[in-house]
């Protein structure tokens, strides 16, 4: 598809806009899982929802914008290979946009499952490959380690994204205006 | 939630390190963080996070402006320590290609080769710190866009990045807003929920969130194309600066120190490891 890359105005606010939500959501919102330095993130349900109403492009910026600054805010220094793991995240959740019809307000079934399935795909090759081989490339951390924690951080994302994204893109589809829900009097 | 975290606690001083453009700080900081980065050798982070504390103290960086993350670092970097040890206590052995136990605990041998390596590890996630502090510290954030732009960024991402920084205090006060309002109405958000009803109240917030959230970018990126936003294929920015000779000085000298590491990763220790065990 041609303008799955498009960007205009609106995809550069809603970058801007869906990274500072990812930023705070990353920071505090959070719930803790028994594998150290994991935890279950409620922001990649938030940029998989945006990433599906404004393409790749916004999905990858706010991902990658979004974890390099709370980890600046937090750790003074962003930890690259995570960071870069988060874009790309992002993009591919972006391979959503406009193959659903949740701009026509219809977020049902096939929807949901073209949906689920692109997010799985996303988060599975960014945490469990792009993630561990950037940490071992740039940081030389050992191998069972970093697979270890890039598995962990799929599946708990995987829960996130599904169950936040999917809720979000249902309750947005429900404020969208159907299509042919006018009729001829 | 602490409501009075400041992104970027920008404190304004006419420092050399203040003086220098945004451009400058963002591609030194890029070049040092990458040296540190690629080298293993303890020598060379040493003298980096020498380096970097002396350039702390000469941005007038107050201890209490970083005492929160120096916490959050040392934390990560203790649990990072203990598992990476309890994954793979034999990693040091691996790399440096010798083995010199001196205790056993637990079937488990401790190494020097594992302790070295470790440390090591520790100093270089630790002086990457300094720089970054030193970066957000100093930069002021309206200059940060024009300086992502400057280093080649497409100005759109860039101004996304302005964005981002722009509306990232409104965002926080609306999630505290709709935080308290939430608990008003009798939502459990604190540690005492159990782990499913904490997931849910957690969306309770996002959404209401999200929505305002869409409104509001509809709102602006109307009133961007009003003005004609990105119409043309370069932008200026108000707070861009030109280099000037101490910008250059400062460029030159993160270069050299960049080759310079590289430099003793391929000269002088033959990989990116330093190994005192042969």
């Amino acid at each position: 598809m041609k303008d799955l890359f498009k960007v205009n105005t609106k995809t550069i606010v809603a970058t801007g806009l869906g990274a500072a939500i990812f930023t705070l959501l990353f920071m505090f919102v959070k719930v803790p899982s028994p594998v150290p330095e994991t935890s279950f993130q409620t922001a990649y349900g938030v940029s998989a929802f945006f990433a599906t109403l404004f393409g790749p492009i916004a999905g990858a910026l706010i991902a990658f914008i979004g974890h390099a600054l709370s980890d600046a805010i937090q750790y003074g220094t962003p930890w690259w290979s995570w960071v870069i793991a988060s874009g790309v995240s992002g993009f591919i959740f972006g391979l959503a946009f406009k193959r659903t019809k949740v701009e026509e307000g219809e977020f049902k079934g096939k929807d949901i499952l073209t949906f689920n399935i692109i997010q799985i795909i996303g988060n599975a090759i960014a945490w469990v490959v792009v993630a561990p081989l950037l940490d071992i490339i740039i940081y030389q951390e050992p191998a069972s380690l970093v697979f270890t924690q890039g598995i962990t951080a799929a599946i708990m994302n995987i829960v996130s994204t599904g169950v936040i994204g999917t809720l979000l893109l249902i309750a947005y589809a429900a404020t969208r205006t159907k299509k042919g829900s006018l009729s001829k009097g | 939630m602490n409501a009075k975290l400041k992104l970027f606690s920008y404190n304004m001083a006419d420092t050399f390190i203040h003086r220098l453009s945004g451009v400058t700080k963002l591609v030194c900081f890029l070049l040092l963080t990458f040296a540190v980065m690629f080298s293993y050798d303890i020598r060379v982070i040493l003298g980096m996070m020498v380096l970097s504390i002396i350039l702390m103290r000469m941005a007038q960086i107050r201890f209490s402006q970083i005492r929160l993350m120096l916490v959050y670092v040392l934390i990560f970097l203790l649990t990072n320590a203990i598992i990476s040890f309890f994954f793979s206590p034999e990693q040091g052995v691996k790399i440096y290609g010798t083995k010199h136990a001196f205790a056993e605990v637990w079937g488990i041998s401790l190494t020097w080769e594992q302790v070295f390596y470790q440390v090591t590890k520790f100093f270089k996630y630790a002086s990457v710190v300094p720089l970054g502090m030193i970066f957000l510290l100093t930069t002021n954030p309206s200059e940060f866009a024009s300086s992502l732009n400057g280093v080649g960024v497409n100005y759109k991402a860039a101004y996304a990045v302005a964005l981002t920084l722009r509306y990232f205090p409104d965002v926080q006060r609306d999630y505290h807003d709709i935080y308290l309002a939430q608990q008003a109405r009798g939502l459990e958000l604190s540690s005492k929920a159990k782990f499913f009803d904490r997931f849910k109240n957690s969306l309770l917030i996002v959404i209401p969130l999200i929505f305002s959230t869409l409104d509001r970018i509809e709102v602006i990126s109307n009133a961007m194309d009003l003005r004609g936003f990105s119409k043309s294929k370069t932008r200026t920015w108000y707070t861009s600066r030109k280099l000037s000779r101490q910008d250059v000085l400062a460029l030159v000298v993160s270069a050299v120190l960049l080759l310079f590491t590289v430099a003793v990763s391929v000269f002088i220790n033959r990989s990116r490891f330093y190994n005192p065990f042969i």
